[in-house]
């Protein structure tokens, strides 16, 4: 059908226009283990991120989605292959703050208020004082925080925390933010919510989002495209673009063209199995 | 269409004010009202066993002879009282510094912790009466063996807790330092310290009535002056209602320091921990 975005495999293909690629995977290996005892998260993985997308990573558990995201973040230590955020690597890309990180936990230090805890990037680190950086209180409005700057986290609810973790992520205008399953442990309407104001932040920032889920109308939703990754070993099954028009509301997912997409991705899921 | 009146209440501050407090205090009275009608009962039951059975003073002092104790020994037990709080007092503070101290050492060195957590254990295993004669050999009568006792009664309880304190930052919270590329000190300030407070305290609450225990005991093994001089004096010489009195005082003590701990911490921990859904 049409409306199905054309599914691209993006092997190794030389880079074109360096500077419009966020996020450059070559090659990427990961192995765990001893010798004796080795398992092998990731295998040869290859994705170019654009400068600017929004990427959601699906696949089944133990496919390496989230380790992926960790080895971006220099989280993970890298077995093969290489890796570069904007030309360079995740080490230098993570001194430099190019990126930030959001947890499934929200991760607030919980004796720390509101304004606080959004500040802490502001605080820690060799750049801590001399970046630029955003306004926090400017950021806490985005989210919808206004008035609750000097609240202590145990005091707001889980969905309210998880945008602390987002306003905390963009206080120092990273360029790309890595979000892992950031959702995943909220109810249903507070999910959907959020993520109508994740791409509202996404369009006012013009960061390029990473986007782990397991969560398939999460990931059709939100992505411009999906990583489709399948497990044993942690493979790229497939780099696809949704074509759905944005601004995306939520009436989107009730149209034909939404469940097209989606219904292709969970097909895409069972192949994986 | 039509006039809104608006009619804004005159609400009279200072005798509202008033009926809080009152409320407050008569809260606070019947919320202690058990544990007060029981201490008092118990006290009167212990005056009319005494009076009843017609026991010897020397053997068991009734309530009422105590408390003459207090009035007639004020000096003595004044004077005896002010070297135990200075022994607690100090003890409590070296003790538990060298434990945190510790506890962040062993946090930062695993090489640290396996080298001298085992012998933490070990002089820990030591009896504190056994220790005292042998600290009184090596430093003599003076106030240092009572603080050095006093200290290490408090040391271990401290030492673990703390351990298990900086231990507790979440995987998570570290990794988010990591990504804020945060140096190991900006973790143990920002995090590590924070978040092993509710530790600290549970251990501190310990020590204020343990630290107290050690003083005594330290003074009951060559000491002419302290509460445990005083203890081991008023029994040899049958002076029961001084040695109860001695004893109220040096519970009384332990409570105070308990107390004090737990407001300090009231006031310092605000937050419950993450991770309470």
């Amino acid at each position: 059908m049409a409306m199905l975005g054309t599914a691209k495999l993006m092997p190794n293909v030389p880079q074109t226009e360096p500077a419009a690629t966020a996020v450059s995977i070559r090659n990427l290996s990961v192995r765990f283990g001893d010798r004796n005892n080795e398992f092998t998260a990731l295998s040869d993985v290859s994705v170019d991120i654009p400068e600017g997308a929004f990427v959601t990573m699906l696949g089944p558990s133990g496919c390496g989605k989230s380790t992926l995201l960790r080895c971006v973040a220099d989280l993970v230590h890298i077995s093969d292959g290489s890796i570069s955020v904007f030309g360079r690597s995740p080490q230098e890309a993570r001194e430099s703050r190019d990126f930030a990180f959001v947890f499934q936990d929200a991760t607030l230090l919980p004796w720390r208020n509101v304004l606080d805890n959004v500040r802490l990037p502001l605080e820690v680190g060799k750049h801590a004082q001399t970046g630029d950086h955003a306004d926090p209180h400017e950021l806490l409005a985005m989210v919808g925080l206004k008035g609750r700057e000097n609240a202590l986290p145990h005091e707001l609810s889980g969905g309210m925390r998880q945008r602390v973790a987002i306003a905390r992520a963009l206080i120092t205008r990273p360029r790309i933010l890595l979000m892992d399953e950031p959702f995943g442990a909220l109810d249903e309407i507070t999910r959907d919510r959020l993520n109508e104001e994740l791409l509202r932040v996404w369009q006012e920032t013009g960061t390029t989002i990473l986007f782990v889920t397991h969560s398939i109308p999460e990931a059709a939703f939100l992505g411009q495209n999906v990583l489709m990754l399948q497990a044993h070993p942690g493979r790229v099954k497939e780099f696809m673009k949704v074509d759905l028009p944005f601004p995306r509301s939520l009436a989107v997912r009730d149209t034909v063209e939404f469940i097209g997409v989606t219904a292709h991705l969970r097909r895409l899921l069972e192949e994986c199995l | 269409m039509s006039h809104v009146v608006s009619s804004t209440t005159k609400t009279g501050a200072p005798p509202e004010r008033k009926i809080a407090l009152l409320d407050a205090t008569a809260g606070v009275l019947v919320k202690h009202m058990p544990a007060i009608s029981a201490a008092v009962g118990l006290v009167v039951l212990w005056q009319f066993v005494v009076w009843f059975f017609k026991i010897p003073t020397f053997m068991a002092p009734s309530p009422v002879d105590v408390a003459y104790a207090f009035q007639d020994n004020a000096k003595i037990l004044w004077t005896n009282m002010l070297p135990t709080i200075l022994e607690a007092f100090l003890g409590f503070v070296f003790g538990n510094l060298v434990a945190i101290l510790l506890a962040i050492w062993f946090v930062h060195s695993s090489t640290a912790e396996k080298a001298f957590y085992p012998i933490a254990v070990f002089i820990k295993a030591i009896p504190i009466i056994a220790l005292a004669p042998i600290l009184v050999l090596i430093f003599g009568n003076g106030l240092a063996p009572k603080i050095i006792i006093a200290g290490l009664i408090c040391f271990f309880p401290t030492l673990v807790n703390m351990v298990q304190g900086l231990k507790s930052a979440s995987p998570a919270m570290l990794d988010l330092m990591r990504v804020l590329s945060a140096s190991n000190t900006e973790i143990l300030w920002k995090v590590r310290l924070p978040s092993s407070m509710p530790f600290l305290f549970a251990a501190l609450k310990i020590a204020a009535t343990s630290s107290v225990m050690g003083a005594i005991v330290a003074e009951w093994i060559g000491s002419s002056f302290g509460l445990g001089a005083l203890i081991i004096e008023a029994t040899y010489n049958f002076r029961s209602p001084l040695l109860y009195a001695t004893v109220v005082i040096a519970a009384v003590l332990a409570v105070v320091l308990f107390f004090i701990v737990s407001v300090i911490e009231a006031r310092m921990i605000r937050w419950k921990p993450a991770g309470s859904h």
